[in-house]
């Protein structure tokens, strides 16, 4: 059998014992306690003893007046973290009913770095800001609300009026969408 | 009929068993390491000491069996977790049409021990989760043949966690081989010593995913239409009801809906096989791959074992997609692996002592000069520097003693921007 022990390549490296906390706890817990984040992002966790699942209040209100559509609202996304993070993405869901070119009725949301993008490297923090800024730039391209995106195309004033009238919790086009304003 | 041979009558070795083996463990070579005992005493251990341990009794773990027991090594046991699917049998051929529904790990071992006389192969069928530490510490080397990245990332975090500075055994030689289709991987991980499992997480193929907007909206390939079933209508539909990949009722149900989304755009080719691929990420197994690869692992833990060769260091990679290419080269460990790298610091400290006080000392501390540390047990949170509510929640701890949160010797881990990963403190009273 080989001696390892003496090929070693510093005794210092020997020295070196991990605890029995996972690779993913501790990635969490450094993404979580490293966040840095607008005013405009806040964290709620239902139990503070789990930190894999919580959700992320974004109520957006900065940016220039073409970036301000969705400015007054409060949109709630969950989060949960599987035990195989980061190599598998967290998994992100809208809680409310939106009228939003990329988020669809479901909540689901559709966001690169969420699915075909991610890689290990990213973290919380790269998923909030990139949440953030679906709210300052609806992308038309990527569309999981077809409707929303085709009025954002054809007529930007259309739209920015049907985001207003359903985050008051009204109708478009017949569709209810969930009060998000805030007061 | 069986001779004995090689001093070793109780193995039921038969003459010339070992005939070619033994030309290389007979006589040291241009490459043998200085250590190597040529003749009797590494032949001795490798057939009466080593105890090598397969996780995985797949496609890769059948080759990897058989090619230790005809190396051999002489005391195997084995893990794995699955029963023997029918779909299995066209490249685990240690498994036979009778043996359906069955433990993999136990046919595997009752095949090899029937088949290769004094063999003892030892089977558990289970998860790895379900061993301690005792259990890895009983086997000289490991070999992975596995296709599940989280079960990969757990060994490897116990091995390395098993490492123990005064006992030099408790060194594990890690091998992990694995395929995926025509491309496979070797690799020899010397825990704590050269690049680990989680060094090198960011360098794996990340399953294909599907921007969520073209299955949605714009679906060209059946695997879009499967995706749509499984991602967006299966939660739509089935709301909280949790998606069983081994449940056939479940890929039923994804069936029917993918291949109706599939015809709507006139869209060929969802079957019921594809269907289970897409949801349980299956890549096509190639029996050539697996054994190539299972081959090399094989050949490592064998060098290992006997000293008789210079070992890979410490990565194969075979891309077989477009002709045979293959390529070496070492994995560099990474200072910032959350796993094999960090600092790690024994420190004592009084049982009065708050966690306020040790965060003050972790912040002074000349050497290592920590900026707002976030401290956690392997259990529970100790003090979090953010977000809001969790500093809130952690904030009464502060006045707290040590000593009532974490026992004597146990384990801290401390996070912060100033730090590349974290950094392990192992705490003991005075
Ligand atoms: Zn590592």
């Amino acid at each position: 059998m080989i001696k390892i022990w003496s090929m070693k390549k510093n005794e210092e490296a020997a020295a070196k014992k991990k605890p029995k906390t996972s690779a993913a706890q501790i990635r969490v817990q450094k993404d979580l306690t490293e966040l840095d984040l607008p005013s405009t992002m806040t964290t709620t966790f239902p139990d503070p003893a789990d930190l894999l699942n919580f959700t992320l209040t974004i109520t957006p209100d900065e940016g220039t007046y073409i970036h301000r559509m969705y400015e007054g609202g409060s949109f709630k996304f969950s989060f949960a973290i599987n035990t195989n993070y980061p190599h598998d993405p967290p998994r992100v869901k809208c809680l409310q009913t939106i009228y939003h070119p990329n988020v669809d009725l479901e909540g689901n949301v559709c966001l690169n770095i969420l699915r075909e993008d991610w890689k290990p490297v990213l973290n919380l923090n790269s998923v909030m800001v990139g949440l953030q800024y679906l709210f300052l730039e609806p992308n038309a391209d990527d569309p999981l609300n077809k409707e929303a995106a085709e009025e954002l195309r054809r007529s930007r004033d259309q739209f920015l009026y049907n985001v207003k009238q359903s985050m008051r919790g009204g109708q478009v086009k017949g569709q209810q969408y969930d009060k998000v304003l805030v007061q | 009929m069986a001779a004995v041979v090689n001093g070793n009558p109780s193995s039921g070795d038969w003459q010339d068993r070992y005939y070619d083996v033994d030309q290389i463990l007979d006589r040291p070579g241009p490459r043998t390491a200085h250590s190597f005992m040529a003749g009797d005493g590494v032949k001795d251990f490798l057939r009466n000491q080593c105890k090598i341990l397969v996780i995985g009794a797949g496609g890769l773990g059948c080759e990897i069996l058989s090619n230790l027991a005809l190396t051999g090594f002489k005391d195997i046991h084995v893990i794995d977790m699955d029963t023997i699917d029918i779909s299995n049998l066209n490249r685990q051929f240690l498994f036979r049409q009778k043996d359906v529904g069955q433990p993999k790990a136990i046919v595997a071992a009752e095949y090899i021990m029937k088949r290769v006389p004094g063999m003892k192969v030892t089977p558990y069928y289970g998860k790895i989760q379900d061993k301690d530490d005792d259990y890895y510490m009983q086997f000289n080397l490991v070999i992975c043949g596995l296709d599940s990245v989280e079960a990969r990332r757990w060994i490897n975090a116990t091995l390395v966690n098993l490492v123990d500075p005064d006992i030099p055994e408790s060194l594990k030689p890690l091998i992990d081989g694995g395929t995926e289709g025509f491309k496979g991987q070797a690799r020899v991980i010397l825990p704590t010593a050269t690049s680990c499992y989680e060094c090198s997480l960011d360098m794996l193929n990340k399953p294909t995913a599907f921007p969520i907007c073209t299955i949605a909206n714009t679906p060209r390939l059946p695997e879009h239409c499967i995706e749509w079933a499984s991602v967006l209508e299966w939660p739509r539909v089935q709301g909280d009801k949790k998606m069983d990949t081994d449940d056939p009722e479940h890929i039923n149900w994804l069936y029917t809906v993918a291949s109706a989304r599939a015809k709507e755009f006139k869209i060929e080719g969802v079957t019921w096989s594809l269907t289970q691929g897409v949801v349980k990420n299956i890549i096509p197994a190639i029996a050539s791959t697996n054994a190539i690869i299972a081959a090399s692992c094989c050949n490592e833990a064998f060098k290992i074992a006997t000293t008789s060769a210079a070992y890979l260091n410490n990565y194969f990679m075979l891309i077989g997609t477009e002709g045979v290419y293959s390529y070496t080269f070492e994995h560099e460990r990474r200072e910032d692996c959350p796993v094999c790298g960090g600092e790690s610091l024994d420190i004592t400290v009084s049982r009065d002592w708050t966690v306020d006080r040790l965060i003050e000392m972790l912040v002074e501390k000349q050497d290592i000069q920590i900026k707002k540390p976030s401290l956690s047990t392997p259990t529970k949170q100790i003090y979090f520097q953010a977000p809001p509510q969790l500093e809130e929640a952690t904030r009464p701890n502060l006045e707290k003693k040590v000593s009532d949160l974490v026992p004597d010797g146990g384990e801290v881990t401390v996070t912060a921007s100033s730090l590349p990963f974290s950094l392990s403190l192992r705490i003991t009273y005075s």
